[in-house]
């Protein structure tokens, strides 16, 4: 599954919402060779045209599934369901059993964010992070018109 | 002992009833409301309503002073959090999660999280009642290292009728009971073998059914 390209990556992108849709349809524009699973077929028609990768309909908790994703060659395994702890298993696994580089699991709950950066998990938590945008522009000097100084 | 369980169904409410009939606290978790209310009408246990895997929920079902905790809900992803973060946050001492996908038990084991799979345990137990009816597996000892099996030595086996001591018995095997006529006999060398004996057997899971082999004369 390597690819030619020097710079490219074999990523796996789990979860096809609307953030997961979102950065395999990017990431595969950018010349990635990107598998992206989730559960769900319909959820596939959201991908951009641009997506060249492949597509695995499944549960994303079941190994057999993962396998077939061909894991174990992953360089980044990005997990992006609606669901916290799909996520933060599958982030697991990837880092404990295939070894993957790079894992990165979206939290939704910044408290059970903060056990798992203990065990090594990078994640990212969307409420955290529009939380601190959001108090970033409290704490701004108000301008006139609204805009950014 | 307090004891929580997070899950639903009939193995939920027997477990509870179980707990309690020993003399342990049990709280339960479930999600659904509905089934939240039944089980508290039918149990002396308390019940929270909620998500187990919330840290707030956890708290509110007293996990800081807890021993035990059983996640078994139908969602592998569930029992692995649930597990991690009453061990990892709150020091629960034990905690054991039920691996749906059988293949989860051991990637549940490389986490941490002691995990068992109904699966797994339901088609052993077959495999070992139905498929020998003359070979009964008594007990696992030391997790399912050793195993104890009681044998009804059938007319076929090339055992009837030898001394023990001229029985060749594969490696980590041991004959250490013979029952005959009701009367249990622990056996020395001189001891024949007759058909109709039963024999409870030692065996190491290695070679467990080559043993098992040796003794019923198949595959000879």
């Amino acid at each position: 599954m390597k690819n030619p390209k020097l710079d490219s990556k074999y990523i796996i992108v789990i979860g096809c919402g609307r953030l997961g849709s979102y950065l395999a349809s990017y990431l595969s524009a950018n010349g990635n060779s990107v598998v992206v699973i989730d559960k769900n077929e319909n959820s596939f028609n959201d991908l951009s045209v641009d997506f060249s990768g492949f597509k695995i309909d499944g549960d994303a908790t079941q190994l057999s599934v993962l396998k077939k994703a061909k894991m174990k060659n992953a360089d980044i395994l990005i997990a992006t369901t609606l669901e916290d702890n799909i996520n933060l298993m599958v982030a697991q696994v990837a880092k404990k059993v295939f070894h993957v580089p790079k894992v990165l699991a979206r939290v939704f709950d910044p408290k059970r964010e903060e056990v798992y950066a203990q065990l090594g998990i990078s994640t990212i938590s969307p409420t955290s992070v529009a939380a601190e945008i959001f108090i970033d522009e409290v704490n701004k000097p108000n301008t006139q018109d609204g805009t950014e100084q | 002992m307090k004891v929580i369980i997070v899950g639903g169904g009939k193995t939920t409410y027997f477990l509870s009833r179980n707990f309690t009939s020993k003399g342990y606290e049990v709280v339960i978790i479930n999600r659904n409301k509905e089934e939240s209310i039944k089980l508290a009408r039918q149990l002396s246990a308390m019940v929270i309503c909620g998500d187990g895997s919330n840290i707030q929920v956890l708290k509110e079902a007293g996990i800081m002073g807890a021993d035990a905790i059983l996640a078994i809900t139908p969602n592998d992803q569930d029992n692995l959090v649930i597990c991690q973060l009453a061990s990892l946050k709150f020091d629960v001492p034990r905690t054991v999660a039920l691996a749906n996908d059988p293949n989860n038990t051991e990637i549940f084991e490389k986490l941490g999280v002691s995990a068992f799979s109904t699966t797994h345990i339901v088609s052993s137990l077959i495999e070992q009642r139905v498929s020998l009816e003359h070979i009964l597996n008594l007990l696992p000892v030391s997790e399912g290292k050793v195993n104890v099996t009681e044998i009804v030595l059938e007319k076929s086996s090339p055992f009837v009728g030898k001394a023990l001591k001229y029985i060749e018995l594969p490696e980590n095997s041991l004959i250490a009971v013979l029952i005959r006529d009701n009367k249990p006999i622990v056996p020395r060398g001189n001891n024949d073998l007759k058909a109709g004996d039963r024999l409870v057997l030692i065996t190491l899971p290695d070679n467990h059914g080559a043993v098992l082999k040796a003794f019923t004369g198949e595959g000879k």
